[in-house]
This record gives structure tokens, C-alpha cells and sequence, in this order.
């Protein structure tokens, strides 16, 4: 299990399982949960758009979620109620189907993407998600309590005459450009499980919010290295194992 | 005068049309002025106009250079189903628990959507009451009080301007403006008595 072949994946997913819940706690406190799944759609889709225009799929996976997540604030008064996200999701899907059903080339990525191919992920995917959890986790401590005070007193800002815009739209980049890579590396719905399921669990029972930020990452990691010593040994795909892991853990202590 | 935190001059402020009538304004340090009036007479909007959130048609408003404000509004707190405990919303405004009442201090490690809806209240009240602020804005601050509640907040108000502060106090509670008020102003859509 310990060999190089596995063991560049198991600590590429293992950073991710350590970061994803907590940025799902985030996405669940500004009620943007959907945010997961939009972002990783529309990275999948860039993926593919890049890899038929003989590009890398990381770039555009990334380039078209951070795209994404800074560019949802212009539409902001037009799109609101999550009607971004479900639009994101919506076109992302559309544009990676399409892609895949009209280019061979782009056929094999799209399955891997949308079914989870941790296994694959190569030394290449490690140099890019170690670096970016080691800055992005910290990153979110930094912005916790703007973003609580945010949610929870939203004229804070203007009554200390401050502007909200960069911590909101820097948080709205942070986690497209962490959720691509998510993405890319765990697949969409691998990704998906990860911020998704830990936070539902630690939101329902964690006695306080730091108390439920360090829950959530225990969760997502332990849950992960059990997945994927049961893909593993039992031979299945990663991504599926892992959501109804997590779904059985969650059920049985949410 | 030296310590004037807040001016206004016919100050008329909406969101998307006017919603006030003209309003002149003085606020001080030390001091409570209160805000009443019947429904509409736009006494939030006012609070609004001096955060920066509500538009201002006519007039204008002068606010001393750097003046930190910190507002409570009506709405309550969007906490349920939230993990947070009392004394992490506390630090999130920089409020400091001394003063709180015994029955709020023993429950600070309890989660808010815990607590009762005074509770709650009472403590999402303290927050922005006891941040780092040179005038505090309060909107129906006594919804959700019990008498215990609203006596405690008459003290803690009082306590509150005795340490340099100023606070602007919207409320239908005539009783309570009258007991904390040092200035009341009578919002009545198209003049005001002082």
C-alpha cells in the first residue's frame, strides 16, 4: 500500500481531507454549501475545455473556477438566493458532458473527474495541493471571524465604516481555487463528500465553532484514510467508497 | 463643543426613496439620546443613514474623524443551528463579559442556539453594547426582555456613557426611554419634538 504508486495519492487526498471540511464549515456558515458542488463542476468543465485546447487540465480546472468565484460577485444583486451556484452548476455540467461526448481526448478525463480518481493523481498534483492547504488553512483561521461577523452582525463593516468586499471575495476565490484542486485530485463528488458530510455532522453536535473547525478536519481525515484502506483492499473506487462512509458516520452521529 | 461625536442637518435618509423627515441632530459623548415615534417614521433608517447603509437625499451628517460605531439591529442574529458559544461571540466584537448578569455568565460555554430566546437576545445585545465603540446604536434593544433583562440593560447603558461613550437608542418602549434617556427625540414623520 506504501509504495510510491499510492502513497503520492494517499498524502495528496490526505491534505485535501485535512482542508475541505473546514472550508465546508465556512461554505455551510454563509449558507453556500451548493458553492462545493458549482465550483467543482465548473472546474471539471475547464478541465476538459483546456485539455481539448492542448492545455493543462489543472490550469484550466483552476483558471476556470477562480474565474468563477471572483466573477459571481458582479452578478451578485441579479443572482442571488444561490442562483449563482445552481447556474455554475448547471453550465459546468452541460459544457463537461458536451465536452466529453464530442472529444474522445477529453472522453476518459471526464469519466475519471466525475468518478473519482484519487489513484491517479500523480507528484504533480501533490506540489500543488501541500503548498495551497499549507497556505490555505491558516488563510482561514485569519479570515474566521470576519467571516462569522459577516454572517452574524452583516452591518459590522459598514458601521466601522470598513469594506466587507475583500474578505468576502477572497474567501469566494480561496475556495473555488481550493475546491478545483479538490476537484482534480479527489473528482467531484469525492471532493463534494469532504466539505459537504463533516460539516453537516459537527454543525448539528460541536459545542463551539473552534471546537467544530478541528471536529470537522478529524472527521474528513479519519473518514478518508478509512476509505481509502477499504477502496483500496476491496479493490472498489475511491470517490464512492468514501461518500457513503462518510454518509454512514454521519447518520449514525449527526 | 469638544465632544461632539455626531452631527445631523435636515437630514433626510431612505433606502430606495425618502423615508425621514428632515432631522437635526446632536450627539455627545456621556450621553443617550433616544429615538421614538410610531411605526414608519423612519427611526431605523436614521441608523441606517449614520452607518453608511441607508442613502441620504438632503442634508448632511458630520462624524468625528475616526469615530468607531457599532450597531445593533432589529433583526435577531442568524444562529440557529450554528456552533457557536456565548463567549466566541463575544470576542468576536471585542466585547468583554464583566458586567454580564449571573444568569448569562454561567452559560457562556453553551452553545446560542441553546439558549433561550431572551437568552440569545440578551447576549447578542452585550456584543455589540461592550465593543470598542465611540457611539453604540441600539434598534428595539427591550424585544425579547423580561423586566430582570430591561432593568439590567438600563444600568448597563448608564454604565456604558459613564466611560465616554455615547449611545442612540431606537425603541417603542416609552417607559425605558424615558428612565435612560438623557435627550429624547419624537420621530414624527413630519417634524420632531425635542
Amino acid at each position: 500500500m506504501w509504495d510510491d504508486i499510492f502513497l503520492i495519492p494517499f498524502l495528496t487526498g490526505l491534505c485535501l481531507a485535512l482542508a475541505l471540511p473546514i472550508l465546508g464549515c465556512f461554505l455551510r456558515l454563509r449558507d453556500e454549501w451548493l458553492a462545493a458542488l458549482a465550483y467543482a463542476h465548473v472546474a471539471a468543465a475547464g478541465a476538459l475545455l483546456a485539455l481539448v485546447g492542448g492545455m493543462a487540465p489543472a490550469i484550466g480546472g483552476m483558471g476556470a473556477a477562480a474565474l468563477a468565484g471572483a466573477g459571481k460577485r458582479f452578478f451578485s444583486k441579479r443572482l442571488a438566493g444561490g442562483a449563482a451556484f445552481a447556474l455554475m452548476l448547471l453550465g459546468g455540467w452541460a459544457l463537461a458532458v458536451l465536452l466529453a461526448a464530442n472529444q474522445p481526448l477529453a472522453e476518459r478525463l471526464g469519466h475519471a473527474l466525475f468518478d473519482g480518481q484519487l489513484y491517479f493523481s500523480g507528484s504533480d498534483n501533490l506540489y500543488f495541493v501541500l503548498p495551497w492547504c499549507l497556505f490555505s488553512i491558516p488563510l482561514l483561521a485569519w479570515l474566521s471571524r470576519q467571516l462569522l461577523l459577516a454572517r452574524i452582525y452583516p452591518d459590522y463593516f459598514h458601521a466601522q465604516h470598513l469594506p466587507a468586499w475583500p474578505v468576502l471575495s477572497g474567501f469566494d476565490l480561496l475556495a473555488a481555487l481550493t475546491l478545483a484542486l479538490a476537484t482534480m485530485t479527489l473528482g467531484v463528488m469525492g471532493g463534494f463528500a469532504l466539505v459537504f458530510v463533516p460539516p453537516w455532522i459537527v454543525f448539528r453536535r460541536a459545542r463551539s465553532w473552534h471546537s467544530g473547525l478541528l471536529l470537522s478536519s478529524l472527521i474528513g481525515s479519519v473518514g478518508y484514510v478509512a476509505a481509502f484502506a477499504i477502496a483500496l483492499g476491496l479493490d472498489q473506487p475511491f470517490g464512492p467508497v468514501l461518500a457513503l462512509l462518510l454518509i454512514a458516520v454521519g447518520l449514525l452521529i449527526a | 463643543m469638544s465632544n461632539l461625536l455626531i452631527r445631523t442637518e435636515q437630514l433626510v435618509a431612505g433606502w430606495q426613496q425618502p423615508a425621514t423627515a428632515p432631522l437635526d441632530l446632536r450627539l455627545s459623548s456621556g450621553q443617550i439620546l433616544g429615538l421614538t415615534g410610531p411605526n414608519g417614521v423612519g427611526k431605523s433608517t436614521i441608523l441606517g443613514a449614520l452607518t453608511g447603509r441607508a442613502k441620504i437625499f438632503s442634508g448632511e451628517i458630520d462624524l468625528r474623524p475616526n469615530l468607531r460605531l457599532a450597531l445593533q439591529a432589529q433583526d435577531a442574529p442568524p444562529v440557529d443551528g450554528l456552533p457557536l458559544s456565548g463567549k466566541e461571540l463575544l470576542a468576536l466584537t471585542g466585547a468583554s463579559p464583566e458586567g454580564l448578569p449571573p444568569w448569562l455568565l454561567e452559560r457562556l460555554d453553551q452553545r446560542l442556539d441553546r439558549l433561550s430566546g431572551g437568552q440569545r437576545h440578551y447576549l447578542s445585545l452585550w456584543a455589540i453594547l461592550q465593543a470598542p465603540a465611540d457611539v453604540v446604536l441600539l434598534d428595539e434593544p427591550t424585544n425579547n426582555l423580561d423586566a430582570v433583562g430591561t432593568e439590567h440593560l438600563a444600568i448597563a447603558l448608564r454604565q456604558r456613557v459613564a466611560h465616554g461613550a455615547a449611545i442612540i437608542l431606537v425603541s417603542h418602549d416609552d417607559a425605558f426611554v424615558s428612565t435612560v434617556c438623557d435627550q429624547v427625540l419624537v420621530l414624527k414623520g413630519a417634524s420632531h419634538v425635542g
